[in-house]
């Protein structure tokens, strides 16, 4: 094999795929040269692999080697397809915006269902818009890495929603990204700005039409909460078996805030969640609850990144993986705490529950301590199901299968349960059942 | 008719013989009762009647209504009618009482062909048998044993089997860890399901439980084998003289 030759190959697949997009990416002139820029960042990075510390558990030259074409716009036949599985993945009550591979489907979405203190554009009209002085600025974040840097040129749109101060949300507002198109990939970015004194419900779900698969999606979320915000936010990864996920998610939370996190993934051949959490005001209390249900082959990555940046916050991080076949989990947990946030309470516990021999599992926590009165520690355990609670329950009637479902559903459940709301809760349930019938 | 048979069964667990052929018949509707010394190898026997793993059989058998109890998996015997009542039940968080006793009950029916039962049949029954037996309905929606005292996970062994209506119950140390009035209370709950149809093996060091649960038959089990059988004045004789004679026999 020559490597000089299948570098040359990969970066010119690489540039095609700038080329052949620019036509759909929406941006004024500006715009479009932040795009170029970042898409120069991607080029020269390459798609990250394991010689890069953060990556180093997801390599994914090695996991998915290439990126592939940027999915064409839906036409009515995808969108009637997208129809269905949004249908099937629908929460009852919940305001809908859909996403059909990466373009945002306005008639499959609740628009004008939503409270009127929601305001909701698409990021392809906000880029699109000259006179929009900000536009730039959706295309910018903190931390850059190269999956970052490549959604930044890529992505073809997103929802750019703000909930008004003081509004208290009664219906969740649910993000649903559908897949229709095989063998290709979607890049999209939406953006929430929750206003002061807010309360709501924000869910994402990725799900594929049909038989839709061997797709990528790249997306990102940058997320603001206000003062005195209490938000829960729920992502459900459900993708295709064959599919590649890499979500990278930027949230700011202000001051005396409750802010409840859940992440489930149990679909996608490979994914990455990688969120970068700030904590920015004083007082507020982040619990994020992580889930990874993994069979076959599949490998999962939640990467975790908390900044407490000012003194007085809790936050709770709470990973479990539940690990068949030879499939991979990977957590890494880093918690910063700055020089002046004293008081800091930053805790993160990670379980890992392995079904078979071969399943793996990585773990690599990491405190960065700067200020001096602080209260913060992590912990680990890895382990097979309990073979004496195994006997109890076939001892009183459960078949091996069933008995193992039940003990691992009692595993995940723990988690699951920190979602308060009710009918959520059980769509949840739902899909983890799902997942769990997919083992054979 | 003869509802279990166990035929000069030997057992080794870890490369050593625990049992050394034991032999031991059981009809419907007859109460047995199984005493011995610590290490004799009840509860061993009562391990390998319900299929726990780790047990390895080398010589004789075990028949349960003229089946080969020793092909089935744990769960077959459940839904055939197999019932140990647990020495020491297990704890298991994240699974409420409720939820386990239904599934468990569920997938015994489902084994045996027979249709789910209702929910409401369902709840009518545990909460007339948990009341019978003293359980309060706040417990069964906690995980299953999950904080319960020594003498509730006792009634929450007896609750099941009343549920599941099992044709032979082994209750391995029922009474230990009992205060008075809550081994009346599950004493009571295992003599209420006293039937023609059903047999019990009850394992105890104590002749105390043999005055509520009046056995038909009286084992002493020494050194991995039953070395006599009689009836309940059995017991007695053994509260009085110990079971040193019966070491000496073994
Ligand atoms: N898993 C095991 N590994 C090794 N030895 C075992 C195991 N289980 C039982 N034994 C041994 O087998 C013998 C019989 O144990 P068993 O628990 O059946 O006795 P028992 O009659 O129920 O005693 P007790 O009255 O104390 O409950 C003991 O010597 C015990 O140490
Ligand atoms: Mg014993």
């Amino acid at each position: 094999m020559n490597v000089a030759v299948a570098k040359t190959g990969g970066s010119r697949a690489v540039s095609d795929l700038f080329a052949s997009a620019e036509g759909r990416l929406p941006g004024s002139p500006d715009v479009i040269a932040l795009r170029r820029e970042a898409f120069e960042t991607y080029e020269r990075l390459g798609l990250p692999h394991r010689r890069i510390e953060e990556w180093k558990y997801t390599d994914l030259r090695a996991l998915i080697g290439e990126v592939l074409p940027l999915a064409a716009a839906p036409d009515a036949a995808a969108l009637k397809r997208a129809a269905e599985a949004v249908k099937a993945h629908a929460i009852a009550g919940a305001r809908k915006l859909v996403l059909v591979d990466g373009v945002f489907a306005a008639d499959l979405s609740d628009v004008s269902a939503l409270a009127s203190e929601v305001s909701l554009k698409t990021l392809q009209e906000v880029l699109a818009n000259e006179a929009n002085a900000a536009a730039g600025d959706l295309l910018q974040t903190t931390a850059t890495d190269a999956v970052i840097s490549l959604n930044a040129a890529m992505a073809t749109d997103g929802v750019v929603v703000s909930v008004a101060d003081g509004t208290q949300l009664s219906a969740p507002i649910h993000i649903i990204h559908v897949a229709t198109a095989t063998g290709a990939s979607a890049f999209t970015r939406s953006h929430l700005r929750i206003g002061k004194n807010v309360r709501a419900t924000v869910v994402e779900s990725f799900v594929a039409a049909g038989k839709t698969g061997g797709y990528q999606i790249n997306d990102a979320l940058i997320l603001w909460v206000g003062d005195d915000a209490d938000v829960a936010h729920i992502r459900l990864m459900d993708d295709a078996p064959d599919a590649a996920n890499i979500t990278s998610q930027f949230v700011t939370v202000g001051a005396n805030v409750k802010f409840n996190f859940f992440n489930m993934t149990t679909g996608a051949a490979v994914s990455r969640l990688q969120g970068f959490i700030t904590l920015a005001g004083e007082g507020s209390e982040l619990s994020v609850n992580g889930v990874n249900l993994l069979q076959k082959t599949e490998h999962g990555d939640t990467t975790l990144v908390v900044d407490h940046a000012v003194p007085n916050c809790v936050s709770r991080e709470t990973f479990r993986a539940v690990i068949d076949d030879r499939a991979h989990s990977v957590f890494q947990g880093r918690i910063i705490v700055r020089p002046d946030a004293q008081k800091t309470d930053g805790k993160m516990m990670t379980r890992a529950l392995l079904l078979s021999d071969e399943a793996e599992a990585d773990n690599k926590p990491e405190l960065e301590i700067f200020a001096d009165d602080v209260s913060c520690g992590h912990g680990a355990t890895a382990g097979a199901l309990d073979e004496s609670l195994l006997f109890y329950l076939k001892a009183r009637g459960l078949p091996e299968k069933q008995a193992q479902a039940l003990l691992i559903q009692a595993f995940v459940g723990e988690a699951i349960e920190q979602i308060a709301d009710d009918g959520l809760r059980e769509h949840v349930i739902g899909i983890a059942e799902r997942w769990l019938e997919r083992r054979q | 008719m003869a509802l279990l048979e166990v035929k000069d069964l030997k057992v080794r667990v870890e490369e050593r013989e625990i049992l050394h052929g034991l032999t031991l018949t059981v009809n419907e509707g007859e109460i047995h009762a199984i005493m011995g010394p610590n290490g004799s190898g009840k509860s061993t026997l009562s391990h390998v009647i319900a299929g726990k793993p780790g047990y390895e059989v080398t010589d004789g058998q075990i028949l349960f209504k003229g089946e080969d109890l020793l092909e089935m998996s744990p769960d077959e015997r459940a839904a055939k009618g197999v019932f140990l009542a647990f020495q020491y039940p297990v704890e298991i968080p994240g699974v409420t009482t409720m939820n386990f006793l239904r599934t468990a009950l569920n997938a015994q029916r489902k084994a045996r062909g027979e249709s789910e039962l209702m929910v409401p049949d369902f709840l009518k029954k545990v909460r007339e048998v948990s009341k019978s037996l003293n359980i309060p309905q706040d417990m069964l929606k906690r995980g299953v044993n999950v904080g319960f005292s020594g003498g509730e996970k006792k009634r929450n062994e007896v609750l099941q089997m009343a549920l599941f209506e099992p044709s032979l119950c082994i209750l391995d140390e029922m009474d230990s860890g009992l205060d008075i009035d809550a081994l009346r209370i599950a004493a009571d709950g295992v003599n209420a399901l006293h039937s023609p149809k059903r047999a019990m093996v009850v394992i105890t060091h104590y002749q105390r439980l043999l005055n509520y649960i009046v056995p038909d038959i009286v084992h002493v089990m020494s050194k991995g084998r039953v070395v006599k059988s009689g009836g309940k004045e059995l017991a007695l004789e053994l509260e009085a003289s110990g079971y040193a004679q019966f070491e000496d026999a073994a």
